[in-house]
């Protein structure tokens, strides 16, 4: 596998340097567009249960795109490590739940929130890192196992089984931000710049050194780099993105519980970073956007056909199925594939690129 | 990576002084390295001077390549013990023997295929220098940077800075693992088999930049070639079954009737 796509990637530095307007594609100004007057023709349904989902579960996704394109580090604890964010928002902030719950005001409790999802996703990699391929899988699973169970059986702290609802985000600037309007900006804002930080780290020297260390890791330990703190230290990265994305869900959802982190979603955030595509941050968002609208959709169509509704899980299981046996690099793959066949000359049969 | 994570002992100044003032570049005592049974390198006493320039002769299995993965920490030494600069290296991880000036390159070049040149020799200069973990991309007036676009001239890959490795030719990706071997103040080198399947012109070009280096920098370099061997180095090592059979200046190594019978053949000189 090539370190970084090279079409996509900005350049580290050169002499010949275009502004970073005239970098960006075309394609990313009208998304940016289509996605920045969206509240003008879409109703509240499609704002907050469509795009603040896709938003946020796709920044959760990305922090395990990080580990994996990047990293080579397949991490089932993602999603975990969001729900510790949410969990923490929820105790450190505001719920009904107030026997447990601090009330501390957002400014402290968010940061801490972060803080400690960063430190759980730190010894989360710590453990995970002195593995390789299965086996850092099945760490990070039984990880993600044992904080569900965890969860569910601690009433001291995270309430057990029911968990904590009322959670809400804080009224800033005077703005509901649980309103569908607010809170899909809100989300936008945080998806657009989680995704610029994965995407400006990745060809910063701790991101260029990440893919090294993928690569190729006794070379990099001969270059001078300690490739076990440096995998940690992508965990570190990771787990901040990711209890972002908790933080936002549970706001969303207003509640918390040992579910929202249970083998189901933390299965399904691998599912939505494979099919959205591991090699680039726009991914995970792609995946996401499909995985929600199926989850949201399929149910219908289902009815609609005449089976039984309960079976969406079925379509999004073909659908994996289908994409990871045409594209393993998930739809971003597909998209390339596209693209590459329409710069083929059908008379040489080359690609125009000359390779 | 098998090497054991020891944090290592930094010492005090003037132990460190000391060590850089008149200890050995490089000096291994009874250095032993068994795979199983078999012994790859029995009982190696080699030592270096500060700025020597030694090459490491030997037939295929002499245990030359396993001689450098033992002095980087690629492989922990089975026994003895590794000087470098007066410090005690034996211990140490990888990371920490490159980052007190000791480098290498590999037989098979171990480039980043998907990076520019520019890109990988950036790679290697961050390597040991405390922005390894920087989150923050290069600016224009960045040192580091400054300093690998020299590097990369040094090398004569100026023109190609900005190719993908891939698209290198050999010669050009063998010129590359030079640039990165020299990235940030190296004091000492180990070259495994630069010139390996290079071409006539390139091999001159290699010379070039291998007798170009800065005095200070002294380096070893296992080489088949005898001329290229015999033009960079000062002081020759020949190796036979994982063991040092003889040491000298090139010439009389070269005279040497045993190293001719075993090594150099009938058709050399």
């Amino acid at each position: 596998m090539a370190v970084t796509d090279p079409a996509s990637a900005p350049r580290m530095a050169s002499e010949t340097r275009v502004s970073w307007v005239e970098r960006v594609p075309a394609a990313y100004w009208v998304l940016g567009v289509v996605l920045l007057v969206m509240p003008a023709f879409a109703g509240n349904f499609v704002l907050n249960d469509i795009f603040g989902r896709s938003f946020y579960t796709g920044i959760i996704a990305l922090s395990l795109m990080f580990l994996a394109g990047y990293g080579g580090m397949v991490s089932l604890v993602q999603m975990s490590i969001a729900g510790v964010g949410g969990y923490m928002i929820a105790i450190f902030g505001v719920s009904a739940i107030d026997t447990i719950s601090l009330g501390w005001p957002w400014y402290v409790a968010i940061p801490i929130s972060l803080v400690i999802a960063v430190i759980f996703g730190t010894l989360a990699g710590w453990l995970a890192v002195r593995t390789e391929g299965i086996y850092t899988i099945m760490i990070t699973l039984a990880i993600a196992a044992a904080f569900f169970y965890f969860t569910r059986q601690n009433y001291v702290i995270f309430n057990g089984f029911s968990g904590f609802n009322g959670v809400l985000p804080p009224p800033l600037f005077g703005v509901d931000w649980q309103q569908a309007v607010p809170f899909y900006y809100l989300t936008l804002f945080w998806a657009v710049l989680c995704f610029l930080a994965v995407l400006y780290v990745s060809r910063a020297p701790f991101g260029l050194a990440l893919q090294g260390v993928r690569d190729n890791p006794r070379r990099m330990a001969a270059l001078g780099f300690n490739v076990t703190a440096h995998r940690v230290a992508a965990h570190s990265f990771a787990a901040l993105l990711a209890g972002i994305g908790g933080i936002l869900q549970t706001w969303n959802l207003s509640q918390i519980s040992p579910g929202t982190a249970g083998i189901g979603p933390v299965i399904d955030i691998l599912v939505i970073a494979v099919i959205g595509g591991l090699r680039h941050p726009i991914g995970p968002f792609i995946g996401a956007f499909i995985f929600v609208v199926l989850e949201t959709f399929a149910t219908d169509a289902l009815i609609a056909v005449g089976l039984s509704g309960d079976r969406f899980q079925l379509l999004i299981g073909i659908g994996f199925l289908v994409i990871v046996f045409w594209s393993p690099d998930g739809i971003l793959g597909l998209w390339e594939k596209v693209r590459a066949a329409r710069a083929r000359d059908p008379l040489l049969d080359r690609g125009g690129e000359g390779r | 990576m098998n090497a054991p994570l020891l944090t290592p002992n930094k010492g005090s100044i003037s132990e460190r002084l000391d060590a850089t003032g008149t200890a050995n570049a490089l000096e291994l005592r009874g250095v032993s390295k068994l795979f199983g049974a078999l012994a790859a390198l029995s009982d190696i006493n080699l030592t270096v001077r500060p700025g020597e320039r030694r090459a490491v002769l030997g037939s295929n299995g002499a245990g030359k390549t396993t001689l450098f993965n033992c002095v980087t920490g690629d492989f922990a030494a089975s026994s003895g013990s590794i000087r470098f600069f007066g410090e005690d290296i034996t211990q140490f991880p990888p990371q920490e023997r490159i980052r007190r000036g000791l480098r290498r390159t590999y037989q098979i070049s171990l480039l980043f295929a998907g990076l520019s040149v520019l890109d990988n020799v950036y790679l290697a200069s961050t390597g040991v220098s405390r922005s390894r973990f920087s989150f923050l991309r290069p600016g224009r007036s960045d040192t580091l940077m400054a300093s690998t676009e020299n590097l990369v001239r040094v090398v004569h890959l100026e023109d190609a800075k900005d190719t993908m490795v891939a698209e290198l030719s050999y010669g050009q990706q063998r010129q590359l693992e030079i640039a990165m071997a020299l990235a940030g103040a190296p004091r000492f080198i180990l070259f495994d088999e630069p010139a390996a399947g290079l071409s006539p012109t390139e091999r001159s070009e290699l010379i070039e930049i291998l007798t170009g280096l800065p005095g200070h920098m002294g380096f070893i370099i296992i080489e088949h070639d005898m001329d290229v061997a015999l033009r960079v180095a000062e002081s020759v090592t020949m190796m036979h079954n994982g063991r040092i059979f003889k040491e000298g200046k090139p010439a009389e190594i070269e005279e040497d009737p045993e190293v001719q019978a075993l090594y150099l053949g009938d058709g050399h000189g």
